[in-house]
């Protein structure tokens, strides 16, 4: 009868004892010391065990090494980014989560092209790029660069293709040469057609943006 | 925070004061994140429950030697008063004692028993997990368990049903 004995005092225990909880503030409390030891860690009045600042100065040259390395690889090799083409970029990603990719959905340019008509005060080239394999979804407004835009939404098997498009500014040099570039693993072209500088903005590789945007040139657009 | 009520739990259990756990676990969250800065998962609590432990023990061990002896009265006071609802206050009076007696006789044992029971009954944990964070091994804990449930059977049965209220 040893077994039934022992667990008479364990239920009560497991009913009845005061389960303590911690204070709220506890939390937040050791948050904050944790934060403030975080930057400087050797500042703290605890003893180490005598590897540690041979580890500290190893990691400490370490990401020394690292931040030089970082710093040479952007101000040597890359460019800054256009904040533009970051905005162009946003507008994509944002149009892709938010549920809001179009505002009007159509896949006829005899649809989307008179929408734009009452919104914008330009008229957007809109082709409809079916048969050359790049489907129009439908169009939106957006935002870019202090102007309102057209932005019209293409598919390419499963990419979607953002194509921005509003008036180049009066002295804007008109080279078309499309020039690509590349922002967080997204490809960017910005180039001139129709008279109006055209941003297009998709996951897909660059030269399939590029054919992208010979389809957009080729056609009359509206 | 991860894992914190549980070692807040403990501590206090061990320490029978809010304060001293409070200031303990906090030192033993501390030291642990200075190792590791996610405490997050399954394997990280009784690692975890292993340094507040220890931290709780060496300040018992500390303040052993400032007092020598440590008092038990705190731990009737910090036990807040039972609200008196819409429920039977003789039960809940009832219910309110019976917590008290077995508060008391728990807190009465060593604290070598009352750890094992605290981490088996309260945090329901497994005998390898004791193991890991008494660092005892798990025939240990399960002879230690036993023990202590023995002990508190007695100490339940010795105490009067129904106490005074103490305000010695």
């Amino acid at each position: 009868m040893q077994a039934p004995q022992d667990d008479m005092p364990a239920t009560l225990v497991r009913q009845h004892a005061t389960r303590h909880a911690p204070p709220p503030a506890l939390a937040e409390r050791i948050l904050a010391q944790v934060r403030a030891e975080a930057p400087r860690p050797q500042a703290s009045r605890r003893p180490r065990p005598p590897w540690y600042r041979w580890i500290e100065s190893l990691a400490l040259y370490g990401a020394g090494a690292l931040s030089a390395w970082l710093a040479a690889s952007v101000l040597l090799v890359a460019p800054p980014a256009d904040p533009l083409a970051q905005q162009v970029m946003a507008s994509h990603v944002r149009s892709l989560q938010a549920d809001h990719l179009t505002d009007v959905t159509s896949s006829s340019h005899h649809t989307v092209k008179p929408w734009f008509a009452g919104r914008l005060d330009f008229s957007p080239p809109v082709a409809d790029l079916a048969a050359q394999g790049y489907p129009l979804v439908g169009g939106r407004l957006d935002y870019l660069d202090g102007n309102t835009v057209a932005a019209l939404v293409y598919r390419h098997d499963a990419h979607v293709i953002n194509l921005f498009i509003w008036p180049a500014p009066p002295g804007a040099a008109a080279d078309g040469a499309p020039r690509v570039s590349s922002v967080r693993g997204y490809q960017l072209l910005r180039w001139h057609t129709h008279g109006m500088q055209a941003w297009a903005v998709s996951d897909m590789a660059a030269g399939e943006l590029r054919a992208f945007a010979r389809a957009v040139d080729l056609e009359p657009g509206d | 925070m991860p894992h914190l009520p549980a070692a807040y739990n403990l501590a206090r259990w061990l320490l029978r004061n809010d304060r001293n756990a409070d200031d303990v676990v906090q030192e033993a969250y501390l030291r642990a994140f200075r190792f590791f800065h996610d405490l997050r998962g399954a394997d990280a609590r009784p690692w975890l429950l292993g340094i507040v432990r220890n931290a709780c023990y060496d300040w018992m061990r500390q303040q052993r030697q400032t007092d020598d002896h440590l008092e038990f009265d705190e731990l009737r006071d910090s036990d807040a008063a039972p609200s008196f609802g819409h429920e039977d206050p003789l039960a809940l009076l009832e219910q309110h004692q019976r917590r008290e007696r077995v508060n008391s006789a728990l807190a009465a044992l060593a604290p070598a028993h009352r750890e094992v029971i605290v981490l088996r009954e309260l945090e329901e944990m497994s005998y390898e997990d004791i193991a890991r964070i008494v660092g005892i091994p798990v025939g240990t804990v399960m002879s230690r368990l036993s023990r202590a449930r023995a002990l508190l059977r007695q100490l339940l049965q010795h105490d009067t049903p129904l106490q005074q209220p103490r305000s010695d």
